[in-house]
């Protein structure tokens, strides 16, 4: 019974020094990415080439589902309000929850799916394949040359995507409102102009996915960094990679509009 | 792949996230429509705002002329003192009316002005003393269900006499 007892507490022990040493070793690599950030941007070549590897590729499946979202948002929506009969407020609804919510946050769970599963199985490949060591050995210091350039195209790609997401949905939202249900065209929009405010509404959303850009790379390229060289440790490090970037995504989402929305 | 078009790839990516920020901050937000310019500010006391709030708007003869900049309660004559912003291409007298309408039956609170006919207009800082508070929905319902409960008290009291 004592035994049994005591291994359990072993066992939250070594849960609790485990996630502990997980959060300041995520800090340390952050913390170098930092340290090594005029060097990073000197070489601008390499950054570009991982925001064609997260961003530009990217593109279609964010694309794609937001306009997807923006349809499914206009028929619920129209839905719902015309019981109300305020139908033309459709427009309001679609923009106002693309901009604030959907747009950062679908576009970060995406994002994660897309390109994060892509940037921990590469690294996590090159730790396996001992190709970060060679670069050691040759005095060429992996987070300066693999990990940086991954972050700052990831921060920088967020955004973007997330802003093309809130645009292309709000389009999908006018397709089925405008076209197909028949809400009167000026009202969609002048109704939407008038609710929705550029730095209340937009630039906030534009912080959320900056923030979200920074969490989700990070989780990925820690992820990948800290896999066991194994093939299992990879397939385990992609896994954890996309369960720990959502999870971060909704939780952090839900702080970041608890901050956001004066109540 | 070859460098060029990577490069190419990427530019197209940024200017069209640029273009998705431009367009969402002039054809979905009110970037455009909240620019109204060069304001001055004027103050308005009411017994009761009903929902209005903040950054809602200030219009006369229905156009949008300014907008609620703050509102903040007042301890010593225990009111509502409303913070406006106005447009300085628009005068008003300074024997304006403002009231607190309802757009539509659910809709939100703004603030209407209605000109009076003084010459003097109002300048930056100075308070519009005539002001009509919001209807509150429950005050009308039990002033209305009152009434109707006098009315068949009387008609009740009528029938006994006949």
């Amino acid at each position: 019974m004592l035994k049994r007892l005591s291994g359990v507490l072993v066992g939250l022990g070594h849960r609790v020094t485990t996630g502990i040493w997980r959060i300041g070793a995520g800090a340390r690599l952050l913390f170098y990415i930092w340290v090594y950030l005029i060097e990073s941007f000197k070489r601008t070549g390499l950054i570009v080439r991982e925001i064609f590897a997260t961003g530009v590729l990217s593109l279609l499946i964010i694309l794609v589902s937001a306009f997807f979202v923006g349809m499914v948002l206009g028929l619920q929506g129209y839905n719902t309000l015309q019981k109300y009969g305020s139908s033309e407020a459709i427009g309001v609804l679609v923009a106002l929850s693309l901009v604030r919510e959907l747009g950062p946050v679908v576009t970060a769970l995406l994002f994660a799916g897309r390109a994060g599963t892509a940037i921990t199985a590469e690294i996590g490949l090159m730790k396996a394949t001992e190709q970060l060591s060679a670069m050691e050995m040759m005095a060429v210091s992996p987070v300066a040359r693999v990990i940086a350039p991954r972050f700052w195209a990831g921060v920088i790609s967020m955004p973007i995507l997330a802003a093309l997401f809130s645009m292309v949905g709000v389009l999908g939202g006018y397709f089925v409102a405008v076209p197909i249900i028949g809400v009167d065209d000026g009202a969609f929009w002048s109704q939407m102009q008038a609710n929705v405010d550029f730095r209340d509404d937009i630039m906030n959303g534009v912080i959320k996915s900056l923030v979200f850009g920074v969490v989700c790379t990070m989780i990925a390229l820690f992820e990948g960094y800290d896999a066991p060289p194994t093939a299992e440790g990879v397939s385990r490090a992609t896994t954890r990679t996309v369960v720990n970037s959502s999870l971060a995504v909704l939780a952090i989402d839900f702080i970041l509009t608890s901050f956001m929305i004066s109540v | 792949m070859e460098r060029t078009t990577i490069d190419l790839w990427v530019g197209v990516f940024v200017a069209l996230g640029i273009a998705a920020i431009f367009g969402l901050a002039l054809k979905v937000g009110n970037l455009t429509s909240s620019s109204i310019g060069e304001t001055y500010t004027v103050t308005a006391a009411f017994e009761n705002i009903g929902g209005l709030k903040p950054h809602a708007p200030v219009k006369s003869a229905g156009v949008l002329i300014g907008r609620v900049d703050g509102i903040v309660f007042d301890s010593k004559d225990y009111e509502a003192k409303v913070t406006i912003k106005l447009d300085k291409r628009y005068q008003f007298p300074v024997d304006t009316f403002a009231n607190i309408y309802t757009a539509g039956l659910l809709g939100e609170q703004y603030v209407g002005l209605e000109a009076g006919g003084d010459e003097v207009v109002l300048k930056n800082g100075d308070k519009i003393s005539h002001t009509q508070d919001a209807v509150v929905l429950e005050k009308m319902i039990s002033q209305f269900l009152y009434n109707k409960a006098s009315d068949n008290k009387s008609s009740e009291t009528t029938k006994a006499a006949e």
